[in-house]
């Protein structure tokens, strides 16, 4: 665990991969729910702060005293992390995406088989970013990460599942993008006047259900 | 919808409605947004009696014109500017009466680049997660004016609090911009680093409100390829390929994979929102 401070109240906690990145992330909400990391400008209940984890680092903004949360770092016992018992959220999908056939070609399989293993694989999300709503799911083995397309799309519609990486994803809207699509979806990833509004908040666990393609 | 409202004659070139932001939702990918020149924005809002957090108008460059249906105070603050009602010359940085039915037009920057309207009772745009702000990179918030489009007021909170002299930092010569090293300094050579502080910078054409981008030598990296993506604060030093340094400002990606060699803290930020391009830049190195 590397702490890099970030400006006045800002810490970048380096780690050494996915699973103790959101080790320390679930550590800290559970800290800052307990009022145990002191914001700056904020009472103890009141969140001011930011808590944002990435690939491999976690960001605290806001920050009374990044230096001494440092020091206090280096004493917690972080819990090993288990996914049971978070929220789990399905996702309907029609696995009608442009990219399928070449998913199942760098997969070395059939279309069929990738709906078979991605729908059949226990997701979560490991972070967010990118746009509101968009969560970074983790779950496929390596040997299944496949590369982003080589020449990204100028226009990726609403509700496209893809595939980028060591990771899967529902774009939460219209935007540009390379990564393989392989479905869509109906679901609501991102609707400010919902609570809570985005759809896949950090931690929580996914799976995809298909769906008969209507012709 | 009431008569507590203004429409829109003159929308200029990028306005929008901007309060304090949504900050604690970088997690789900959303910027904290909120004026670029917070001082501006509160001060405005102190003169006509409302809350710092009520929402105004924030208008670049060329300004902006609004029609009130109801009689209402409003302030101009930020950078200065030609401020008239129904034609007649009025105060900028005070509180002026528009009566009902007349235009306020607050016209092109003389100095800087962002104006502010603050109105008594403030502007009652739909919130989105607690703010008004409109947040330009993942389309929050109300959109940026466009001609005719009708805004709600709220009611007014009462009287201002008096002032008789009210400080504001004006336009700068020369924009300085002190930092914090990190947290990838450690990614730029000494000599990329003595660039960033003895370098002759100055304010880029391409800015706007998710960054002001620099331009001058670049900064020598020490090592290659992009990180695996992370958290970015406000005030971030980003540094892409170019090697140019890019201050992020309140609508940034709440994640990124270039190098921050440095971090300009908050209270350093509004003079940026008032650089116009072409404005040397020079960073201090903070320790």
């Amino acid at each position: 665990m590397r702490p890099l401070p970030v400006g006045e109240h800002g810490l970048l906690i380096e780690l050494d991969g996915a699973e103790e990145v959101e080790a320390l992330h679930a550590e800290l909400l559970r800290r800052a729910a307990a009022g145990a990391l002191p914001w700056a400008g904020g009472g103890p209940s009141e969140r001011r702060g930011e808590i944002v984890p990435a690939a491999r680092t976690v960001f605290l903004d806001g920050l009374a005293d990044p230096r001494g949360l440092i020091a206090e770092l280096a004493t917690w016992d972080i819990p090993p992390l288990t996914i049971a018992g978070r929220p789990t959220v399905e996702i309907p999908v029609r696995y009608d995406g442009p990219d399928l056939a070449d998913v199942a070609a760098l997969w070395g399989s059939t279309p069929d088989e990738v709906v078979r293993r991605h729908s059949g694989t226990a997701f979560h999300v490991a972070f967010c970013g990118f746009a509101p709503g968009f969560g970074y799911l983790t779950g496929l083995p390596e040997p299944l990460h496949v590369p982003r397309r080589d020449t990204p799309r100028t226009k990726v519609p609403v509700g496209s599942v893809g595939l980028a990486g060591p990771y899967t994803g529902v774009y939460p809207r219209s935007s540009p993008g390379g990564w393989q699509l392989i479905g869509t979806t109906d679901a609501v990833l991102w609707d400010p006047r919902r609570e809570p509004a985005a759809l896949l908040a950090p931690g929580t666990r996914v799976r995809f259900v298909p769906v008969e393609t209507t012709l | 919808m009431s008569d507590r409202a203004f429409s829109v004659v003159r929308a200029g070139a990028l306005t929008t409605v901007q309060d304090l932001g949504r900050p604690g939702h970088a997690h789900l990918g959303v910027p904290r947004s909120g004026a670029l020149d917070a001082p501006a924005h509160r001060l405005g809002n102190r003169l006509v009696g409302n809350p710092e957090s009520a929402a105004t108008l924030e208008t670049m460059l060329t300004g902006c014109a609004v029609r009130v249906r109801r009689a209402t105070t409003v302030a101009v603050t930020g950078a200065p500017c030609p401020v008239t009602v129904d034609g007649r010359p009025a105060p900028w940085g005070a509180p002026c009466h528009v009566p009902a039915g007349a235009v306020l037009d607050a016209g092109p920057a003389t100095h800087g680049l962002r104006s502010y309207l603050a109105f008594a009772g403030g502007i009652e745009a739909e919130e989105v997660l607690g703010s008004r702000s409109t947040d330009l990179l993942s389309g929050l918030g109300p959109d940026p004016l466009t001609d005719g489009a009708v805004l709600p007021l709220g009611d007014p909170h009462g009287p201002p609090a008096a002032a008789d002299a009210v400080p504001h930092a004006g336009p700068v010569a020369e924009l300085l911009l002190p930092f914090l090293p990190g947290p990838r300094d450690a990614w730029f050579t000494e000599a990329g680093l003595r660039t960033l502080t003895t370098g002759r910078f100055r304010v880029s054409p391409a800015g706007n409100r998710i960054g002001l981008r620099t331009e001058g030598p670049p900064l020598e990296r020490a090592r290659p390829g992009e990180l695996p993506s992370e958290g970015m604060p406000l005030g971030a030093l980003q540094v892409p390929p170019n090697g140019q340094p890019v201050l992020f400002l309140h609508d940034h990606p709440t994640t990124g994979g270039y190098p921050v060699v440095g971090v300009v803290p908050e209270r350093f930020l509004a003079p940026a929102a008032q650089a116009v391009p072409g404005t040397p830049v020079r960073f201090l190195r903070l320790r």
